[in-house]
């Protein structure tokens, strides 16, 4: 331990510090972003394995595997571990890894605070997961937990859920100040905002939607607290309280979250498109207005999550129409995204492949999120497989290909190792099947009148089932692939070039790989 | 507990060999429904899939034939062009007039689907943890509405019905070329009563009264199922709703059978039941009404729901039974069933659990002491 200090005092500015408390104390935003990183994949194995028990229950009709408490433990355990587990940190990961590179800033602008906002996170989904241990078992109540269902009748592990979800808010609304703060303060001379690369765009324009409805989330479940514990009825009807309401203020938080989950992988693609097409990026200053016209009308949509909870007729149409309006700016991006690849120069290494699949299946998902939009239509579409196959369209293909594409991507740069290029082929088409495999006859079963989030289901509904199971399996056991083929790159590989890909352009891509503990120690000048 | 496990997992093994083929029905679409609002969801439907189908073709066509021909192994050159206020004014403007064409037949459905007024018939709905109860309003006709599928056949001991958790023993019947109001709310928890032929889904929300409303035009009488569209406990996915469409000449003889059939069943209770009778009859009630929760053999549900076999609730007071059974326990999923089940069925019920699985108290409780109880 000595020699470690002593080696740290001496070459503090060369390397990182050596064993366990280098990740414990660090302040490097690659260490930090590589927590960030390795933290989100290891949730996405287990929310992961609660899909495939969830699939595998849903085989075939009869109860077989599990009973319907745990089953509704499980989709409720997988929803949040998805969204706030994975999917979230692994896009400030990214950001800590990349948007100081990018920015040519030497660190993250708050590096205490930023070890803080990771260290969190372990705490928070250890006291939630721990609730499955527990004799009242975990939450079962839905990822969207509607009062007085997670409220009046919650088991008594939602006290622990609520603090959770607490501690993920705070980690997220500070790693969100960092980001604001590094990209507003810490940017090299002559990179004016109309310059940033579109990935630190997105997150700035992210970050301010966290700090906007994080804090809305920490209010409901407060809320939920309060009428659990302290004898309040915010969502109680007997004592005076809306269970209405409840929805309103979640989903306050909740629409604006789904675009938290998505501008920053609009982002990623947006830098791998022109890269690989070897052509500037089409529309990028629409592009950045595009991302901020989503961002606002993110937070006007909420109700159309509510279209059968008996809105008056006035509101339902407001919703529909402004909905639909996403549609338009959403719209443009697909556009650029196209026509950047237009009279390109293109070659489909794995991050390419990944950001094609993002830009054909996120759009898919696009397409039936307008048909939800249309209220008539969703009085039949809610609360169907029709919306699990949606919103699982967004944010398996969507969300987490893009960011499967940006670890691919800078990887390299990353690791100063070429990844196995066959083996990542291999894991894109694995992947590409699986995912197509599960949630496409979802949009048939819920078409066909199959609710979700129930464990067993009608005969008419078993075969669409079963494929959909299938499909899990091999998309679940292909991201092993991706496992095996990091640790793979990481222990060795080609050495890449400091450039790393062909038609690589911005700051990242100046410094060696892999990137030197310490970077951007003197600021870069950006013409 | 992992042995059970295997068991399960090598059973979901078998019948992968064995997929049943019976069962083969590839349903792909929402189903046109027989309402003239169906007909209208429908074809909006339609109409977007078609526009989303072909924005598809066109963007995707452009993008393919850019991956086929604009690449590097074909010796393609990049150009360098990077933007076109033109072309983004073009897609602009054509999404936002394909929305606004979009908008307006949308817009008249939904007010026609809102439009509550001038309805023959009021039906309320409630939404209880896991059964729907109907009463029909000013007829005096009301009742409640439970999954008969059996625990049997869920737990693939015997082979499932046509209807597998699509049928009930009670189906809300309505008369067709009528315009029916339905008042939806719930005693409990947040349900969404849905029947995707008629179109109708709304929530049922504890303190709130939301409507609906069906014509089911003449010449559609039949059933039609649903269910429960919105997670509400343990059982959400055994809730279900059948619908029945009747002539309404058929729909005033029900009415009438319905009544009648309440006063038989008051008359009933007042009558004397052998310890044999109740047994038999309380292990029906039992199968319906409360093994869902408590188990087929009493067992109780892991640490959810507790078990019966010599608890001190079924095997000790008699009266503490009867309340609970009768009341409910607040702040458990331990529901009142004093309206659900007729004395009879209390009766019949209570008898049973204090006897069955070994709890052989020995005890009888007759539906005059249930009457008794409720005052």
């Amino acid at each position: 331990m000595t020699t470690a200090t002593a080696h740290h005092d001496d070459h503090g500015h060369h390397g990182p510090a050596k064993g366990i408390m280098r990740w414990v104390l660090t302040t490097n935003h690659k260490d930090i972003g590589t927590m960030y990183l390795w933290f989100a994949f290891t949730m996405l194995f287990i929310g992961g394995a609660m899909a495939l028990i969830i699939r595998t229950e849903l085989f075939q009709p009869g109860m077989q595997l599990i009973e319907p408490e745990f089953f509704n433990q499980m989709t409720t355990m997988h929803g949040l571990i998805m969204v706030f587990g994975a999917i979230m940190p692994a896009f400030v990961g990214l950001a800590n890894w990349m948007v100081p590179l990018m920015v040519g800033a030497p660190d993250m602008a708050l590096p205490r605070m930023n070890n803080w906002s990771f260290w969190i996170l372990p705490f928070a989904f250890g006291m939630l997961l721990f609730t499955l241990f527990t004799e009242a078992g975990a939450p079962n109540f839905g990822w969207t937990f509607y009062a007085p269902l997670s409220t009046t009748y919650a088991p008594s592990s939602v006290t622990f859920f609520i603090f959770g979800v607490h501690m993920m808010g705070i980690s997220s609304i500070m790693g969100a100040i960092n980001i604001i703060a590094t990209i507003l303060n810490l940017r090299a001379p002559g990179m004016t905002l109309m310059k940033m690369p579109l990935f630190v765009w997105t997150w700035l324009i992210t970050a301010y939607l966290l700090i906007a409805v994080m804090p809305v989330l920490a209010g409901v479940v407060t809320m939920m607290l309060m009428d659990i514990h302290f004898g309040t009825s915010f969502f109680d009807a007997a004592g005076g309280g809306d269970p209405v309401l409840f929805q309103h203020v979640f989903w306050f938080f909740g629409h604006p979250e789904v675009y938290i989950m998505i501008l920053p992988a609009f982002g990623i693609v947006s830098q791998i498109i022109p890269t690989f097409a070897r052509k500037p990026l089409f529309g990028y200053a629409s592009m950045v207005y595009a991302t901020s016209s989503i961002a606002f009308l993110s937070f006007i949509v909420w109700a159309h999550h509510m279209f059968t909870v008996g809105l008056p007729l006035q509101t339902e149409l407001f919703f529909m129409y402004a909905t639909m309006l996403i549609a338009i700016p959403t719209g443009v991006k697909v556009f650029n995204w196209v026509s950047t690849m237009f009279r390109g120069s293109m070659t489909f290494e794995t991050p390419m492949l990944f950001a094609l699949a993002f830009v054909v299946l996120f759009t898919i998902g696009g397409f039936s999120g307008l048909m939800l939009a249309i209220a008539p239509a969703d009085f039949q579409y809610h609360d169907t497989y029709f919306v699990v196959a949606h919103f699982h369209y967004v944010l398996v293909p969507g969300a987490l290909f893009g960011i499967i594409a940006g670890v691919y991507y800078w990887l390299p740069k990353w690791t100063g190792h070429y990844y196995d290029e066959k083996l990542g082929k291999f894991h894109f088409w694995m992947s590409f099947i699986g995912v197509n495999v599960t949630f496409f006859p979802m949009h048939f079963i819920g078409l066909a009148g199959m609710p979700r989030r129930i464990p067993d289901y009608a005969l008419q509904f078993a075969d669409f089932n079963a494929i959909a199971s299938v499909g899990a399996f091999i998309f679940g056991f292909s991201q092993l692939i991706f496992l095996y083929l990091l640790i793979k790159t990481i222990r060795g590989g080609e050495k890449a070039t400091d450039e790393v890909w062909e038609g690589a352009e911005g700051l990242e891509w100046t410094i060696p790989s892999p990137a030197p503990y310490h970077t951007f120690a003197e600021a870069p000048e950006v013409k | 507990m992992f042995s059970r496990t295997w068991q399960r997992l090598s059973s979901v093994v078998l019948s992968l060999v064995s997929a049943p083929a019976a069962m083969a029905d590839w349903e792909l679409n929402m189903p046109q429904g027989v309402t003239e609002v169906s007909q209208s969801i429908y074809d909006l439907h339609m109409l977007i899939f078609w526009i989303c189908v072909w924005i598809g073709v066109v963007v995707f066509g452009v993008m393919f034939y850019s991956i086929f021909t604009h690449r590097k192994s074909k010796g393609a050159k990049a150009s360098q062009f990077h933007e076109s206020v033109g072309l983004e004014l073009l897609w602009t403007a054509v999404p936002t007039a394909i929305l606004i064409a979009m908008a307006v037949p949308a817009t008249t459905t939904l007010v026609e689907m809102y439009d509550t007024t001038d309805t023959d018939i009021d039906i309320k709905i409630t939404g209880h943890q896991w059964k729907w109860q109907y009463d029909y309003l000013g007829e005096d006709v009301g009742f409640f509405s439970n999954l008969t599928t059996s625990q049997d056949e869920i737990y693939d001991r015997t082979a499932k019905g046509e209807n597998y958790l699509l049928e009930v023993d009670k189906h809300v019947v309505v008369p067709t070329g009528k315009k029916i109001r339905f008042l939806i709310t719930s005693n409990d928890v947040i349900h969404a009563w849905w029947v995707p032929e008629i179109a109708v889904k709304k929530d049922a929300i504890p303190g709130y009264i939301n409507e609906s409303w069906v014509i089911v035009p003449e010449g559609q009488e039949g059933l039609y199922r649903g269910q429960c569209a919105e997670l509400c406990g343990v059982d959400h996915g055994f809730m279900p709703i059948v619908l029945e469409a009747v002539t309404p000449a058929e729909y005033e003889v029900w009415l009438v059978d319905q009544r009648a059939a309440a006063e038989a069943e008051a008359a009933a209770a007042l009558g004397d039941f052998s310890h044999e009778e109740l047994m038999t009859k309380g292990a029906e009630v039992y199968a319906r009404s409360c093994a869902a929760c408590h188990g087929v053999e009493g067992a109780g549900m892991g640490n959810v729901f507790p078990a019966l076999v010599g608890s001190p609730i079924a095997t000790g007071d008699m009266a503490a039974h009867i309340d609970i059974v009768i009341n409910g326990k607040s702040g458990t999923a331990m529901q009142a069933f004093a309206a659900q089940l007729s004395e009879v069925d209390l009766a019949a019920v209570i008898t049973y659990e204090r006897n069955a699985w070994g709890n052989d108290t020995g005890d009888t409780v007759t539906p005059k002491m249930i009457i008794d109880a409720k005052q």
